[in-house]
């Protein structure tokens, strides 16, 4: 397939996520679309990564190249990390519904102080 | 060692032992106050009897003052036969006039004590520096000293603000003066790049004819602000406004002459001009005759002395004018000795009778103030020309040099002596004879004052009695010491030659006039004193010729109005509205931008997206953005 398609389908995704965190008030739906941003930059980075081992293959003719093959284990690390990572965040979000009893993001505006 | 730096140096440490020390005990102060004068004058006297024994001493630069380059001046003082003489007088003159003040001044406050002591001897050090400079630059500063000094001096009762008035008023007419000054010294480096005495004289047949005509009016503009000549003279009756012995010192020792040095000291530029010459003897006269028509009818006392010291300022200019430096400083001289007497016998008969200076409620002091009276009278008679008084001698010598370059500017001249001698008479008439016309109170308080004014009284009589047998001419089978004795540094004196028989009719004829003028001033006053308001041409007089009004109508008041557009115009709208507005604009809105930050996270990643896109959308057209994206796709 063509990297085009990767690369909108990761721009759709993006998009959709950056849409979602600055129109939806929930913070767990806040997370999951930023969760969708961060996983349509994971796409591109396993996209981006075939392409170029496709490209080295097609240039070479003698001994097998690995050149592109780093991020395809690097992706397997970025999502366990995302995984911890939303662990953190989606406890963050149960403590504060038990203190506030709502996840409205607006409802947290002590920044301001 | 040279000796010459010690003169100014004791009255600058009395500046600043009685400036800095305010807490000093009166008797303190007049013993620093005098006793540094009084050293300075042992050290003029000094210098002096060197001087006359082996000539001018050699000028030794103290230090560079300014060092640029190719073009360098020292801080030098050059001690010849002209500033010997005149550091005899600033010292001699000036210490009586301290002494003079320690009584005068006793009944101000010891904080103002000091400060007017301080003040006095800045002043005297100011002078010192003045004709002590080897060049013009350092003459300047002196120059600028007085000024300042003046200023300080005149505005010494600063609570009052017609005293502060005419303060500012001695300054910005300095000043305008001063502009000459500096621009003839920068015509002079341009062309010649060096202001020492010696060099530019030496030097002035680099000059063309233009540059020194150009060089010695500038000088001599400086010379009209300084020594109170058409057109700046108005400050100096003003200058009135502080204490007497000020006035003493400002008109006599110190300040006024200082014109007159400078034109002396620079005699070979100006005879080198004949259109500078002319203008300083024309400006002279009209000065001389001017003043005196304003002093006849002037009724305070200070005011009558005030407008002779113009008229005689002006015959000063008119001896320089034409050609007789020697007869100009000599008068100098004997003027500094009367005027110093005459204000001081002012000050003193004011003292008397408590603070009362108009004339008109003065009369028959005589018998009250007997040591004043005879010294004042010695002083009228000096001033009035009547021989062996010194005033005959110095203003006969120059009376006669414009017989020789113009016999109109005698005829002027004698007509202004005449009227010198009838003010003179008839501020003596009504303050000493007739009747005493003052309060019951004052009359009872009336009395002789203290050794300390009385004693400086009778020393400066006796100068003025004697002043003039230093240079007797040589009609009277005198040898004319003083000619000789400035001959190196004056050299380009013009010789003038009378027949003795012209030269007596000539003194004949203006001490004629002078005794009318008294017998006159005598009749008139004695009986009747002028007591009214005056009519007619009297009241123009009385008036000062309505110049001040003239002044304030031609140029202060414009000025002012213009002061006042800028001021609320150009100042309040524009300047101030401009860093106004700015600062306005930031507060306003910085009030609406801070709305911004209102603490929801919702807004602040939308301004975050925002940002990212507006960044975006500014680095879209650089080249490696683009290269990037076309490599892509």
């Amino acid at each position: 397939m063509p990297i085009q398609y990767y690369i909108i389908l990761a721009a759709a995704l993006f998009c959709i996520g950056v849409a979602g965190v600055l129109v939806r008030r929930n913070a767990i739906i806040v997370f999951m679309c930023i969760e969708l941003m961060l996983n349509s930059v994971n796409l591109m980075l396993v996209a981006f990564s075939k392409m170029h081992y496709a490209l080295g293959n097609a240039a070479n003719t003698g001994a097998p190249v690995n050149v592109g093959t780093d991020a395809q284990l690097f992706v397997f690390f970025i999502m366990v990390v995302a995984a911890a990572e939303v662990s953190v965040g989606l406890a963050i979000i149960v403590m504060m519904y038990r203190n506030v009893h709502s996840t409205d993001i607006n409802f947290l505006n002590r920044l301001k102080n | 060692m040279n000796l010459a730096y010690l003169v100014p140096l004791f009255p600058l440490l009395g500046f600043f032992l009685n400036g800095l020390f305010r807490n000093l005990s009166k008797s303190l102060v007049s013993i620093i106050g005098c006793g540094t004068i009084l050293i300075s004058f042992i050290i003029s006297c000094i210098l002096f009897f060197d001087v006359r024994s082996g000539g001018a001493l050699p000028v030794h630069p103290l230090f560079p003052f300014i060092n640029i380059s190719s073009f360098k001046i020292d801080f030098a003082f050059q001690v010849d036969q002209l500033s010997s003489i005149f550091l005899l007088i600033i010292t001699g003159v000036g210490f009586l006039i301290h002494v003079y003040s320690t009584s005068y001044m006793h009944e101000e406050k010891e904080e103002h004590f000091a400060r007017y002591f301080s003040y006095l001897n800045l002043f005297v050090f100011s002078m010192l520096l003045l004709v002590l400079g080897a060049n013009y630059l350092i003459m300047f500063l002196g120059w600028e000293g007085v000024g300042l000094c003046s200023y300080l001096l005149i505005g010494y009762w600063f609570k009052n603000d017609n005293y502060n008035y005419a303060a500012t008023k001695a300054f910005v007419m300095n000043r305008i003066g001063d502009v000459g000054f500096l621009l003839g010294i920068f015509w002079m480096l341009s062309k010649l790049g060096t202001a020492n005495f010696t060099d530019v004289f030496a030097h002035t047949s680099q000059l063309s004819s233009t540059d020194i005509t150009g060089i010695t009016v500038l000088l001599f503009i400086g010379a009209m602000g300084k020594s109170a000549q058409i057109p700046l003279y108005t400050w100096l009756p003003d200058a009135m406004a502080g204490p007497t012995p000020v006035s003493a010192l400002i008109h006599a020792a110190t300040m006024v002459t200082a014109g007159v040095y400078m034109v002396a000291r620079s005699n070979a530029l100006y005879s080198l001009s004949a259109v500078a010459e002319n203008l300083v003897a024309i400006v002279g006269i009209a000065t001389a005759l001017l003043a005196a028509t304003i002093a006849i009818k002037q009724n305070d006392i200070k005011k009558v002395l005030a407008y002779s010291t113009v008229s005689q300022l002006g015959y000063m200019f008119l001896g320089l004018g034409v050609g007789a430096y020697t007869g100009a400083v000599f008068h100098v001289m004997t003027h500094a000795f009367f005027k110093a007497l005459l204000f001081l016998g002012a000050g003193s008969v004011i003292h008397a009778l408590h603070t009362q200076q108009d004339m008109r409620y003065m009369g028959g002091l005589k018998k009250y103030l007997p040591v004043t009276h005879i010294t004042f009278l010695i002083a009228c008679l000096a001033i009035s020309g009547i021989p062996p008084f010194s005033g005959f001698f110095s203003k006969d010598e120059i009376l006669a040099a414009a017989y020789t370059k113009n016999p109109v500017y005698w005829v002027l001249g004698v007509i202004g002596a005449g009227m010198t001698a009838f003010y003179m008479f008839r501020l003596y008439a009504t303050t000493f004879l007739g009747e005493f016309r003052g309060t019951e109170e004052q009359k009872h308080h009336l009395h002789e004052s203290p050794l300390a004014i009385t004693i400086p009284l009778i020393v400066l009589a006796v100068l003025a009695a004697v002043g003039g047998f230093v240079n007797v001419p040589e009609v009277f089978g005198g040898n004319a010491k003083l000619h000789e004795f400035l001959s190196p540094v004056i050299t380009t004196e013009k010789t003038f030659e009378l027949e003795s028989s012209k030269d007596f009719m000539l003194m004949g004829i203006s001490v004629a006039v002078a005794v009318i003028a008294i017998v006159i001033a005598l009749a008139k006053y004695i009986k009747r004193p002028e007591l009214g308001e005056p009519k007619g041409l009297g009241k123009v007089l009385a008036n000062k010729w309505y110049v001040d009004e003239i002044y304030n109508a031609l140029i202060v008041n414009p000025l002012s109005y213009l002061a006042t557009f800028f001021k609320n115009v150009i100042e309040k709208s524009g300047i101030d509205g401009f860093v106004n507005g700015v600062g306005t604009f930031v507060q306003y809105s910085s009030r609406r931008i801070r709305l911004v930050q209102n603490g929801r996270v919702g807004t602040y990643i939308l301004l975050m997206v925002f940002s990212i896109v507006v960044l975006f959308v500014i680095f879209w057209n650089q080249t490696n953005i683009i290269g990037f994206f076309q490599k892509i796709f």
